[in-house]
């Protein structure tokens, strides 16, 4: 069996494994491998062929393909190594891969390693949906991929569980084809999915949304033929008297989507609860040396232009890593979310560089201010008009305010 | 007349499939008539998969003697068809006294029926078996095993197949008349004639035995819905873990199932329905059975649940009556050349090789049998999936056959070959669960998101399906409705 060895392999050819390759690069690492299990690279964005993509980087108003294509294009011209149609089917805490191809079966062994595998979606079957087991039930992702890569129109009478923004844009695409939407259902009180897609997906079509409401039974033996919905009380019970049938032939699933970690379990990354992701310090670097993670596999991003800016520096922290750059010391200060902080990330960093914080908050709130502080000191802080769950707030920390911290506790004050 | 033979057998679940593939060592023609689209779409798929002992049932019963014949024929079975097998072995654990009791009970039971190696064990023992376990006292059956139960019996049906057994899938059984020493029988717009009839239709038996005016037998659906859990929790579980028998408490109880492809199961439930293809799975069922894995199974998490799925019990006793009744399996002498199998529920598929030994012989009082001599029991192959073989294995195969380097499934690691062997199935079946069954694609934690869509690319690219092509599982099963636009690359 073949071996081989290099210095960087990224692991996932999407938006973050794309940044990260082009980043590496540009901070002088010539020994870079990406390996991609799609024919294509830009993963995921090949199939988001609405506009909205690259506002934030390139200030314009980009789609999908058209965002990850600008990257291809850098990646391609730097002359970067990548190895399409491949899959890694392990990695262990040497950063050693096995990879697979139709080209053959070779080991990689690596010196550092970049995770950028993304993410998945919920299934009905992660969220324990009752009823039959019918055909006509999908995830989001996988109806886009059937209708804007296949030429596929997956049904004619469609309802959709979850407001994530997915959902929301197949809501308008599904709409846009002449298929009757009838609504979405949202478990939560609050749309999981940005205001500007509820705004510009559902409320410009007409598309009902119809919060703290999910589905809790599937109807019809062989294709769906309905669903039954009903309202939850504030503890997400159902409410009986709330029941009612909604006819439908198709069932988008917009609930949820899971980083894909399973082989960062398989090297020994410790993963985050809060995040489903890795525990990364400043340099995004997880508990095993050489191995660093960015992306969607990382923390699950609300815009892509997010995922490049993080990946970039990922890419610049890694070639340090490789070219010997001494470690910050082993007493990293942790960070620690509080009061209506779902998560943060890094996990830790060293207090020796500026950091970016970034974080999602649990409730939607207005007018309050995200704070940073070490034993009350305040350390940052940021003002911010409106706080929701779905979008994503990044807060700078300078390194002269945390030369002496020992831990920063996050929190909003409103 | 066209379709003329001398067996003809009703119902391809892994009972039929047995005796369908024993029938195949010997010269006559047989020929299995399904109503549904694929083997194994009933009760034969929805099981825990677990190959019984033998310890529950009453001596001089059927389905005590069956049990530990099949048993012991399925190693050698399984050997042949190159289907996965593991004999992992069983601890009934005892809490109390009075469940010790039971425990000897169930020993000296097991001993009458001839079960091999069983032992009483102290904790220190149980706890080298299963750390953890619990209990004060446990009885260890080791010749307790697991195994797939569509892979078996599609394993089955295949070389029946390859033995000269002709399967008609998607012929539902209408009418049969008896006209002087043969059947005649209505299938699928189809006329079909036997000397011999097997009816092994499961779940609908009891209505087979009336279209020959035999009234006396009745089916009484009994559902048991399971969680399938994250293949994470592999390797929590050595052996299979049962709560003893307890007073008053009807079937086996909820527990865990180890699957051979390393998944854990939570289940069954024990439901009566009126309908016998009610598959659902109920709300307070799938909460009752979450909350007991989370006591079972203390490292269980909440993202471990990939899904769930129901089967139903082809029970003789009405609700109100509850329990079991043995098998019936019978040479009718009113209705001459009629085989009976009514009420095969658990243990049916350990019971299944002797089954069709049992049926064989009844067979042959009736119609004599010939050894074929090109008769071939081993199927070819590989036992198992790509994923479990060892790296260097893998490059080997890759080598070999640069299909093997594709993953198609990138949760369960199946790759194209193994898809395409799905696809191009001996039997014909076209079914999108078909492929599923046969391959394990799409049945990891991400069911399917990832790779449906890449299997229906290889069906459309290499086997020109067009959208209306695809079906779950039958013809009312749809999975799309149509091109987005009309497509050009097709006249």
């Amino acid at each position: 069996m073949q071996t081989i060895e290099r210095d960087l392999v990224i692991i996932g050819g999407g938006p973050a494994g794309l940044a990260a390759a082009v980043s590496a690069r540009k901070n002088g690492l010539d020994d870079i491998l990406l390996i991609e299990r799609d024919r294509i690279l830009g993963g995921i964005l090949n199939q988001c062929i609405h506009d909205g993509f690259g506002l934030h980087t390139f200030k314009q108003a980009l789609t999908g393909p058209e965002y990850a294509q600008r990257f291809i294009d850098e990646f391609n011209r730097l002359g970067i190594d990548a190895l399409l149609d491949t899959i890694v089917l392990s990695l262990d805490s040497n950063r050693t891969l096995t990879v697979s191809s139709k080209k053959g079966f070779i080991r990689i062994m690596a010196r550092a390693v970049i995770l950028a595998m993304g993410c998945r979606e919920r299934t009905a079957g992660a969220i324990s949906l009752p009823g039959t087991r019918p055909s006509g039930v999908y995830t989001a992702g996988a109806a886009q991929n059937f209708v804007n890569l296949q030429n596929i129109m997956i049904g004619k009478h469609v309802v959709i569980l979850g407001s994530g923004d997915i959902g929301l844009i197949m809501a308008r695409r599904m709409t846009l084809e002449g298929v009757k939407v009838e609504a979405v259902f949202e478990l939560l009180p609050t749309p999981s999915g940005l205001a500007r897609n509820v705004r510009q997906c559902l409320d410009d079509y007409g598309i009902p949304l119809f919060l703290s409401t999910s589905v809790f039974e599937l109807h019809g033996k062989d294709r769906l033929t309905g669903v039954t919905v009903a309202r939850v009380d504030d503890r997400f019970q159902m409410i009986p008297e709330t029941r009612r049938l909604v006819p439908c032939d198709t069932l988008l699933l917009s609930v949820g989507l899971i980083p894909e970690n399973e082989l960062s379990l398989s090297a020994g990354v410790r993963l985050e609860p809060a995040t489903s992701g890795a525990s990364v310090d400043d340099r995004f670097m997880t508990n095993v040396p050489g191995v660093f993670s960015c992306g969607n596999v990382l923390h699950v991003h609300d815009l892509v232009d997010h995922v490049s800016e993080e990946a970039g520096l990922v890419g610049r922290c890694a070639v340090r890593y490789l070219k010997g750059e001494p470690a910050p010391e082993e007493a990293f200060i942790p960070v620690v979310p509080k009061a209506d902080i779902r998560y943060v990330l890094p996990q830790t960093i060293s207090g020796k560089e500026d950091v970016t914080i970034s974080l999602r908050v649990t409730r939607p709130m207005r007018n309050a201010a995200v704070l940073v502080t070490d034993r009350d000191r305040k350390v940052a802080r940021k003002k911010l008009v409106r706080l929701h769950p779905a979008e994503m707030i990044r807060i700078k920390v300078k390194a002269k305010d945390i030369e002496t911290a020992e831990k920063l506790e996050v929190s909003v004050q409103c | 007349m066209e379709n003329h033979y001398d067996v003809v057998v009703i119902g391809a679940g892994v009972v039929g499939n047995a005796i369908a593939r024993e029938l195949s060592k010997y010269a006559v023609s047989v020929a299995v008539l399904e109503k549904e689209l694929d083997v194994a779409m009933g009760t034969s798929s929805r099981n825990s998969g677990v190959i019984h002992s033998g310890i529950h049932y009453k001596p001089g019963t059927l389905r005590a003697r069956l049990n530990v014949q099949g048993n012991a024929l399925m190693a050698g079975l399984c050997q042949d068809l190159k289907v996965k097998i593991d004999y992992i072995g069983k601890l009934t654990v005892a809490q109390d006294e009075e469940e010790v009791k039971s425990l000897y009970t169930l020993k000296d039971q097991g001993e009458a029926n001839g079960v091999p190696g069983l032992e009483i064990l102290d904790p220190g023992a149980m706890e080298k078996i299963q750390p953890r376990v619990g209990g004060i006292k446990a009885l260890h059956s080791p010749s307790t095993g697991i195994i797939c139960p569509y892979s078996l019996t599609i394993a089955l049906a295949e070389n029946a197949r390859a033995n000269g057994c002709r399967f008609y899938l998607g012929h539902e059984v209408t009418s049969i008349q008896k006209t002087g020493d043969r059947f005649d029988i209505r299938a699928g717009n189809k006329s079909f004639s036997a000397k011999i009839l097997i009816n092994s239709a499961g779940l609908y038996s009891d209505h087979v035995a009336r279209m020959l005016g035999i009234d006396e037998y009745r089916i009484y659906p009994c559902r048991g819905e399971y969680l399938i859990l994250d293949k994470r929790l592999k390797g929590t579980l050595n052996v299979l873990v049962y709560p003893a028998p307890h007073h008053g408490k009807a079937g086996l109880g909820i527990h865990l199932t180890n699957t051979v492809s390393g998944n854990i199961l939570i289940g069954p439930s024990n439901e009566y329905q009126e309908d016998p293809e009610d598959y659902a799975c109920t709300a307070d069922i799938m909460a009752q059975l979450r909350r007991e894995g989370h006591v079972l199974l203390p490292e269980l998490k909440t993202t471990d649940f990939i899904r769930s799925f129901s089967g139903l019990r082809a029970k003789q006793t009405p609700p109100e009556i509850g329990g079991f009744k043995d098998f019936v399996i019978e040479s009718r002498e009113d209705v001459k050349g009629l085989i009976n199998l009514i009420g095969i529920e658990s243990p049916g598929l350990t019971s299944s090789p002797a089954i069709a030994l049992m049926v064989r012989d009844m067979v042959t009082s009736l119609l004599p049998l010939t050894p074929k001599k090109e008769f071939n029991g081993a199927r070819s192959g590989m036992t198992g999936h790509f994923y479990e073989l060892s790296d260097e294995e893998k490059a080997d195969l890759v080598a070999q056959d640069p299909d093997y380097g594709e993953v198609v499934c990138r949760c369960e690691q199946i790759t194209k070959k193994e898809v395409l062997d799905a696809i191009q199935n001996p039997l014909g079946a076209r079914t999108i669960n078909g492929i599923k069954y046969r391959s394990r694609a799409m049945m990891g934690r991400c069911q399917g998101g990832f790779c449906l869509p890449r299997i229906v690319q290889i069906l459309e690219k290499e086997f020109g399906y067009r959208p209306e092509d695809y079906y779950l599982k039958n013809l009312h099963s749809p999975l799309f409705s149509g091109n987005m636009r009309p497509d050009k690359t097709r006249v």
